[in-house]
């Protein structure tokens, strides 16, 4: 029997969520974007799904292009975090505060 | 048997994207990671999207992940403390919006029978490559033209970020 789509979009969720608290709890930045992709990845599942069951094609186009905005994304944010850490020799979160109030 | 390759990849999504997120040391959770992107790709497949699949393992875990790798080695990294003081509010947050997901997901949700809701539909003889294609060159070019500039950018802006200042440059 065929998987109903709602199966796809609970892990879609699960992975979601785990990169959002991934997110929310770790301190060591390279984890927080790995934590980032998680998120962008359960979204992905969740369009590709979308596609399958609703026959439309336009699905697995948007998930191309969430690719590319990923990776380049990645990229940037890699550039960034080796900047700092020139700066700053670590990667702690908790002590880039320049901005906070 | 769908549902027996479903539940494994499932599974093994579950349990590898809880462990990057739990791991202390940031190679084990990449490591975790690309164990999960071929697992995507996987589930990817069993819906039917080959070519997407194979975007999926060489993009995420081709280029991404090597990348995040060579960054994590180059900054030689410590042990640091793993988890926020605040964590049992993201804890929190975490578990309110997985109960929704769950509850909105089990309610009776009005999914049509078999929906041409769009003007394209997958031409199922021809494969997958094939149908991406024929939409992403016609009705998506202008978004297509769009990536390559959003590439370009990242690619300008990675390396002015990451570039080490020539002694004696004036600001």
């Amino acid at each position: 029997m065929t998987v109903p789509m709602a199966y796809y979009l609970t892990l879609s969720a699960i992975v979601f969520l785990t990169g959002l608290v991934g997110v929310l709890i770790r301190r060591n930045i390279i984890i927080i974007l790995l934590s980032v992709e998680l998120m962008l990845n359960a979204t992905n599942i969740n369009f590709v799904a979308f596609s399958q069951y609703f026959h439309n094609v336009a699905g697995q186009v948007f998930v191309f292009f969430a690719l590319t905005v990923a990776a380049a994304e990645v990229a940037v944010g890699l550039a960034i975090i080796i900047a700092l850490y020139r700066a700053k020799s670590t990667i702690n979160v908790d002590e880039f505060s320049l901005l906070k109030w | 048997m769908e549902l027996a390759f479903f539940f494994y990849f499932a599974l093994v999504i579950g349990v590898t994207s809880a462990l990057v997120v739990a791991f202390r040391n940031p190679i084990y959770s990449a490591l975790s990671l690309l164990i999960m992107f071929f697992h995507v790709a996987g589930l990817y497949v069993t819906l039917h999207a080959e070519f997407l699949a194979a975007v999926q393992i060489i993009v995420y875990a081709g280029a991404i992940l090597v990348l995040y790798l060579f960054v994590v080695m180059l900054l030689n990294i410590k042990h640091d403390e793993r988890y926020h003081r605040q964590w049992p509010i993201a804890g929190l947050i975490g578990g309110l919006l997985l109960v929704e997901a769950l509850v909105l997901t089990a309610a009776r949700y009005h999914a049509p029978t078999v929906a041409t809701s769009g003007t394209e539909s997958v031409v199922e003889q021809s494969g997958n490559t094939e149908a991406i294609a024929e939409v992403l060159y016609s009705t998506y070019l202008f978004p297509f033209e769009v990536a390559s500039l959003i590439l370009l950018v990242a690619m300008i802006g990675a390396i002015i970020l990451a570039k080490k200042d020539i002694e004696g440059r004036e600001a």
